[in-house]
């Protein structure tokens, strides 16, 4: 009993780390073929879902190239040679994939650029809103308020918190695009208005975790700077912000990484078109919010891109808060 | 100079606080007058096709429902695991960090990843791919609070334990765990609050229908997505049924919120 207990409990600790290996491992098989197709060029190719015509001549060399190549390896006896041979062939077909390609004369260029550009400055817009905000509430409830005002303003600012995404996302498409677009011009739908948006959205999430990192310093510290004759200011910024600064800090990453794998409040006010938006106001795309949409109607190579997008945003938010947990927020 | 900076930053981290709190309070109350004014009987007694939301409501628990109770277990087993098992190792240490990093992995790579190995197998959207994806959102944050309440337990009790005997599986099922319930009670609502408003890892893995449905192997009926596709229509009566769903939704979240804080607080005082 004590032996299958233990075994089993230790089965379902490893199944996390299983899901996460199965995942990276899911996503890039999936993705393969687009990252056979596209390689790195992806991350810096604007285009998506363009038909580009693909000139003969390329196909021809490529063609060529493998022919020599398969000329050149000696026609040997050698088991190794023939298995060699066979890759050959492989290549081959490749090739004459490219050449079917070549006669229809056309392409389908997919590039994340798009996506990834929006993304970025959707995040970077939610940051420099939400942090001065969420900073504010965070002092202000732990230093300024009257207990009476701060416990019950903390219970719903975690509450809030909890709130799903898709609220967010729906009272920006109906009231906060228009008021935006109403106050700076442009578009209900725009990068301002999903930056804006996820910057609410993380607020109260930040704001809680800040708190919680001020809350740590120790009242002893508070008392003999006030002791000192200090104002609120330089206690706040000459010793809770240096005592607590990596927790905040670690606050502020987490929400990054948050509102980069954000979809639903992004969905409704992003747009969704592959340009580049060149005012703030005007609509463009997210990662996430191209994989909401376009999963649904896309197959053979256009899905393979979409996973090879996913793979990327998984590995970009990963690296994000690993960043986070390792860095700052380490447990003593 | 020092007093005024004083003050202006004082008053700057006031405005901070009541801008928040004034964004904050005018998404609920947008949500509270849209949605009350839609909220009559009719929502909770007929289909989406009807112009109710009865399916999707049930759909959206039911495949919160399937994938805590599914999740309860392995994410228990695990925390015990961590805590009881693996001390402070470094692969326990690593399973830990591991899980936070689960924890706050982007909702709709989850989706992508049971779209690859649910959907495209099987060829449709069904309901276990979406309770296999809320299942997997759900474990992390069941095996960390698990593993954060069964720290908290004093080792005198485990100690008490093996000294008259106990097997080490008893004096953790018996003692530690009892010790530890209501946080992991609370543990487990925060978890299935946070599943249950889910939206992006359902989209392409239950899809939504507008039909009722109990079988979890075909498209299922989920109230989040038809929020989603309700408000991105153009008829106005298809926006306000989803600002209903969405202020039901809101409301089913807080309420769990709650009921969790209440089961943690009960457990303090």
């Amino acid at each position: 009993m004590e032996l299958i207990f233990r075994k089993i409990a230790q089965l379902s600790a490893s199944l996390v780390f299983v899901i996460l290996a199965a995942t990276t491992i899911v996503l890039y098989m999936s993705a393969k073929p687009a990252i056979e197709e596209f390689g790195a060029k992806f991350l810096f190719e604007s285009r998506w879902g363009v038909e580009e015509k693909v000139e003969m001549p390329v196909a021809e060399q490529g063609q060529l190239k493998s022919i020599e190549q398969g000329d050149a390896a000696p026609i040997g006896d050698d088991f190794i040679e023939d298995e060699d041979d066979f890759i050959m062939d492989d290549e081959d077909f490749i090739t004459d994939d490219d050449m079917e390609l070549g006669d229809r004369k056309s392409k389908v260029i997919y590039g994340a650029l798009v996506p990834i550009v929006g993304t970025v400055f959707s995040t970077l817009i939610a940051m420099l809103f939400s942090i001065p905000i969420a900073m504010g509430i965070a002092v202000f409830l732990s230093e300024i308020a009257p207990n009476a005002l701060a416990k019950p303003v903390s219970v719903a600012i975690e509450l809030l918190a909890s709130i799903p995404s898709i609220i967010y996302g729906m009272w920006g498409l109906f009231y906060f695009g228009p008021f935006i677009a109403g106050l700076f011009g442009g578009n209900t739908v725009s990068l301002l208005v999903a930056g804006l948006v996820l910057g609410i959205m993380v607020i109260p999430f930040m704001a809680a975790l800040s708190r919680d990192a001020i809350g740590t310093v120790p009242d002893m510290l508070k008392e003999s700077a006030y002791a000192m004759g200090a104002t609120k200011l330089e206690v706040i910024k000459d010793v809770v912000f240096p005592y607590a600064k990596t927790g905040i800090i670690g606050s502020i990453i987490l929400s990054f990484g948050r509102a980069l794998g954000e979809t639903m409040a992004v969905a409704f006010v992003i747009g969704g078109v592959y340009q580049f938006a060149g005012k703030v106001t005007d609509p463009t795309n997210s990662i996430p919010v191209v994989l909401a949409n376009s999963f649904a109607e896309s197959s053979g190579l256009s899905l393979s891109v979409l996973f090879y997008l996913a793979l990327i945003l998984f590995i970009l938010s990963f690296a994000v808060i690993a960043i986070a947990k390792f860095y700052f927020l380490r447990r003593k | 100079m020092r007093l005024l900076m004083n003050r202006l930053f004082l008053i700057f981290s006031t405005l901070a606080a009541i801008i928040g709190l004034f964004f904050l309070g005018w998404i609920l109350f947008t949500l509270c007058a849209k949605g009350l004014t839609g909220l009559n009987f009719d929502v909770f007694t007929k289909d989406l096709i009807d112009g109710g939301l009865r399916n999707v409501i049930v759909g959206q628990i039911m495949m919160s429902g399937v994938a805590t109770v599914i999740g309860i277990p392995v994410g228990i087993l695990a925390g015990i695991y961590l805590q009881e098992y693996g001390g402070n190792s470094k692969s326990t240490e690593f399973l830990r960090d591991l899980s936070d990093v689960m924890m706050s992995a982007p909702s709709i790579v989850v989706g992508t990843f049971v779209y690859a190995i649910v959907v495209v197998p099987t060829g449709h959207t069904s309901g276990w791919a979406g309770v296999l994806a809320l299942f997997i959102l759900m474990v992390p944050i069941i095996v960390r609070t698990t593993d954060d309440m069964l720290k908290l337990v004093p080792i005198e009790l485990r100690e008490a334990g093996i000294a008259i005997g106990a097997s080490k599986y008893h004096v953790t099922m018996n003692i530690v765990i009892r010790y530890a319930k209501a946080g992991i009670l609370t543990g487990i609502l925060l978890a299935f609050a946070r599943v249950v408003g889910e939206t992006a890892p359902l989209i392409y893995t239950s899809g939504s229908s507008e039909f009722w449905s109990t079988d979890l192997t075909s498209t299922f009926p989920s109230l989040t997505v038809s929020i989603y596709n309700l408000a991105t229509m153009p008829d106005d009566e298809m926006v306000q049924l989803g600002w209903t769903g969405a202020f039901l939704l809101t409301a089913m979240v807080l309420i769990i919120n709650l009921l969790g804080r209440y089961a943690s607080n009960k457990k303090r005082s």
